[in-house]
């Protein structure tokens, strides 16, 4: 019954994508090339869902319709196929596509899935609905440093949904949490994406990882509170673990100290190391266990030393810059000092400079005058650097402090049990998030480009598979293969759109789109909502890939007349798309979980379990619309 | 018949697997690269080209590859709940309406481009020019093997449509391997089955 229903669903699609194509046809008073234009994307919709290869599909199309466009002229349309497969070969921004997915696999291949999964759940067993909160949060760091949504998908659920059915979860919020986890990395960056629709829409990819950085947080963000609030407003869908499941076997030597899980660590550590009674613990045990125990109070010594450095310390050329000018220069000198403060500061921290107390400025002038007046310009860096000292910003003391009041706190309550925890944490979540960070940050920081830094990050996770022990010449031969599979798979379809959108452009297909859309008067939110809409009804049959390279091209003419930011239309359509891998009846990622799961769980408990999540998506997209800041602040502030 | 199919395969496989190895290439070439200029502050021109290169051999050889491996991206709305038959009846027409059009125009359209780019020795525009003539040759080379490969699958189809079920393909590694998986995380089969029958009891009772 099941597939028959399935049927009717892609068979209706087709029938109304005909229907539209039909009317337009023949209410048109003269069939021009830009029908014909509009009726190649509509035979291409069908023939993409009849299910042949689209890329061949789009190429075969495309090469048909250029060849009739160019009035039966064999030469130009052959150039302009070669041309297109040229430039998907030579594309700068594509080459970082393999790059990136050579990454993923590397790092699915290392294997800290599992780890990483139970370092979280013991990490957050507080908190309501911890097992869920526990697969979300490994979902969204592994989506993100793989971006394998079956794979993802796969691993939760073989390791989550078991653990989860059996401390009594509904089996619909558990599916949930997992299928709308392990498509996180499809928008959070580094994302193949974001890429995707970069070279499709000339937007710089850069800006484009910046930009989605905080709505892909965001979106894991309310997921997280949604599973928390569900699971303490109705703790039967998702009970708080026993605490025996809780508990945790400390290792012989440290249980020799002698140690019970619910001891502080400091003193005990601290008697230990003095030599009294550790017989029959090695000395170099508990040296090891001492530097895991000071290790992030050292990082939060070093992070506040650095950055309050970076912060206070003016570099002396710009004081010198501002000295000449003198006197008459009171009211305004506060905004001249204090943009090279703002500006160094924005290598260490985003906020910058922005928070800054308008009464630290001008004490900081005075001082410089006054240094200025003892000191010749040629003065030495030491007295230059002792004249541009400026307090630390408020923003600096707020997010140190509570920072250092974490810290307090986490040595405050730090158990054996705990230390367990942060060790198994250290070798599972840490090293990912160092990997995702340094990628990231090297990208959005402009330090270095996206292929560079993809390059390097699937140097870092062929590390990652040797630190863990499982780096042979299958994993990496496997890598390469799957590797070479999936940017083909993209690649080619590029070469196919490029034949294709060319065809429909020269066929006049994208003016008669243009007009149509022109004729019809909207107002700027209303393009974008229909347009939304539009791109989320494609979702459901066809996959992102096709959807970004066939129908971006004919939305982005738009954009400028609507003055909508191509990045932020780009970062619309990638929550959007989101979506559609939720979607039923065609979401993969359901019919992953089913692959794995227990047999009494059925697809429609999945894809009832995805709905809340769904729904969570669309009220990203909304808030993204409602507040653009959540995109567009970091690329501004970093860009502009 | 089936052998020559398989040779085929072969062939297209061992192409795209040579051409997979340019991932591990350019990930140490641009690695090594990121390292000697930020690093040695010694950069090289030429590095560029040579990234560019490898990218386009490696996603160009590997598409008859994927193609071998059934891999390229499809609608699966109405695909996947079509009988074989339908299937193969619905591919075997779009294989010769679109996609033998289609790549033949391409192979022969690059044999034209990558032939000129030979008779001017053209070379990259940098401070150490490279000849891009070989770059060139990736395409007429790709539209060659993917056209190969099409013209097996087009044989496949038929023998689909003639026996009613799909003729093997080779093995190869796959994205989602649940076993492979499965191993990896530690969890086994009968785990599985003993969840479910104990659930199923409590759901029961």
């Amino acid at each position: 019954m099941r597939i028959r229903k399935e049927l009717w669903f892609g068979l209706t699609f087709m029938v109304i994508v005909i229907a539209i194509a039909s009317y337009v046809l023949i209410s048109a008073e003269k069939i021009t090339d830009g029908h014909l234009g509009l009726l190649m994307l509509s035979v291409v919709v069908v023939a993409i869902m009849l299910g042949f290869p689209t890329a061949f599909t789009l190429m075969g199309m495309g090469m048909i319709f250029t060849w009739l466009a160019y009035h039966q002229d064999t030469t130009r349309t052959l150039d302009l196929m070669v041309q297109s497969a040229y430039k998907t070969m030579a594309s700068d921004t594509l080459i970082a596509i393999p790059l990136f997915v050579f990454m993923g696999y590397l790092v699915e291949r290392a294997n800290l899935i599992e780890k990483l999964f139970r370092s979280l759940h013991l990490a957050l067993a507080r908190l309501p609905g911890s097992l869920a909160v526990a697969t979300l949060v490994t979902c969204a760091v592994f989506a993100t440093a793989t971006g394998i949504v079956g794979a993802v998908v796969t691993l939760m659920g073989l390791l989550a949904l078991p653990a989860m059915l059996k401390a009594g979860y509904s089996t619909r919020l558990a599916a949930g949490a997992i299928t709308a986890g392990g498509c996180l990395g499809i928008l959070i960056p580094p994302s193949v994406l974001l890429i995707v629709y970069g070279a499709t829409a000339g937007v710089s990819v850069v800006q484009l990882y910046a930009g989605a950085l905080f709505p892909g947080l965001m979106l894991a963000g309310l997921y997280v509170l949604y599973v928390i609030i569900v699971a303490k407003l109705k703790p039967s869908l998702a009970p708080p673990l026993p605490m025996a499941e809780r508990a945790i076997a400390l290792p012989a030597e440290t249980a020799a100290l002698p140690a019970t899980p619910a001891e502080p660590v400091l003193p005990r550590l601290a008697a230990a190391l003095k030599g009294r009674r550790n017989a029959a613990v090695p000395f170099g045990y508990l040296v090891r266990q001492a530097i895991i125990v000071v290790l992030p109070l050292l990082i939060f010594i070093l992070a506040a030393v650095g950055t309050y450095r970076a912060v206070t310390i003016v570099p002396a050329e710009e004081v010198f810059d501002i000295q000449p000018i003198g006197g008459g220069y009171s009211s305004s000198s506060a905004g001249g000092l204090a943009e090279p403060a703002g500006s160094d500061s924005g290598s260490s921290s985003s906020t910058g400079g922005l928070a800054e107390p308008p009464g630290a400025e001008p004490a900081a002038g005075a001082r410089s005058g006054a240094a200025s007046s003892l000191a010749e310009p040629s003065a030495s860096a030491a007295k230059a650097n002792a004249a541009t000292v400026v307090p630390a910003p408020t923003w600096w003391w707020i997010v140190f402090g509570t920072l250092g009041v974490l810290t307090a706190a986490y040595y405050a309550f730090l158990t054996f049990a705990r230390l367990e925890v942060f060790k198994m944490l250290l070798t599972s979540f840490f090293p990912l998030m160092i990997l995702i960070l340094s990628v990231l940050g090297s990208i959005v920081y402009g330090l270095c480009t996206p292929t560079e830094a993809a390059a390097v990050g699937a140097l870092g996770g062929i590390l990652l598979a040797a630190a863990y022990r499982r780096l042979n010449y299958e994993v990496i031969r496997e890598s390469c293969y799957l590797t070479a599979k999936t940017s083909a798979m993209v690649c080619w379809l590029f070469v196919g759109s490029a034949i294709f959108s060319a065809a429909f452009a020269l066929l006049g297909g994208q003016a008669l789109v243009e007009a149509w859309v022109l004729s019809m008067d909207l107002t700027q939110t209303q393009f974008l909502i229909l347009s939304q809409v539009l791109i989320f009804l494609l979702g459901w049959p066809l996959e992102w890939t096709e959807i970004i390279v066939i129908f971006m091209p004919i939305f982005l003419p738009l954009l400028a007349h609507f003055q909508v930011d191509p990045l932020f239309f780009g970062l619309l359509v990638a929550l959007n798309l989101q979506t559609a891998f939720l979607s039923p009846p065609v979401a993969m990622s359901a019919f992953y979980l089913k692959g794995v799961a227990p047999k009494h769980v059925t697809l429609n408990q999945i894809f009832l379990g995805m709905l809340p999540f769904m729904g969570i998506q669309i009220l990203a997209i909304v808030l993204l619309y409602i507040f653009p800041e959540i995109g567009l602040w970091l690329p501004q502030r970093l860009y502009n | 018949m089936q052998k020559l199919l398989f040779a085929v395969d072969a062939l297209s496989t061992f192409v795209g697997k040579a051409a997979s190895w340019a991932a591990l290439a350019l990930t140490l070439l641009i690695s090594w690269e990121v390292f000697s200029r930020y690093a040695l502050n010694d950069p090289h021109a030429w590095v560029l080209d040579v990234q560019i290169m490898l990218y386009g051999a490696l996603f160009m050889l590997a598409g008859a590859y994927t193609l071998s491996k059934n891999g390229h991206v499809r609608g699966d709305v109405l695909y996947g709940f079509f009988s074989p038959r339908t299937q193969a009846t619905v591919d075997l027409i779009l294989y010769i309406i679109f996609f033998l059009p289609g790549v033949f125009a391409l192979t022969w359209a690059g044999w034209i481009y990558a032939r000129e780019s030979l008779a001017i020795n053209e070379q990259t525009f940098s401070a150490t020019p490279l000849p891009l003539y070989p770059f060139k040759f990736v395409i007429p080379i790709s539209g060659f093997l993917l056209l190969l490969q099409g013209i097996v699958e087009i044989v496949r189809c038929i023998t689909c449509i003639r026996d009613g079920s799909w003729p093997p393909r080779g093995d190869d590694v796959e994205e989602v391997d649940v076993d492979k998986l499965r191993e990896m995380v530690h969890v086994k089969a009968s785990d599985l089955d003993a969840l479910d029958a104990e659930l199923s009891r409590k759901g029961g009772a």
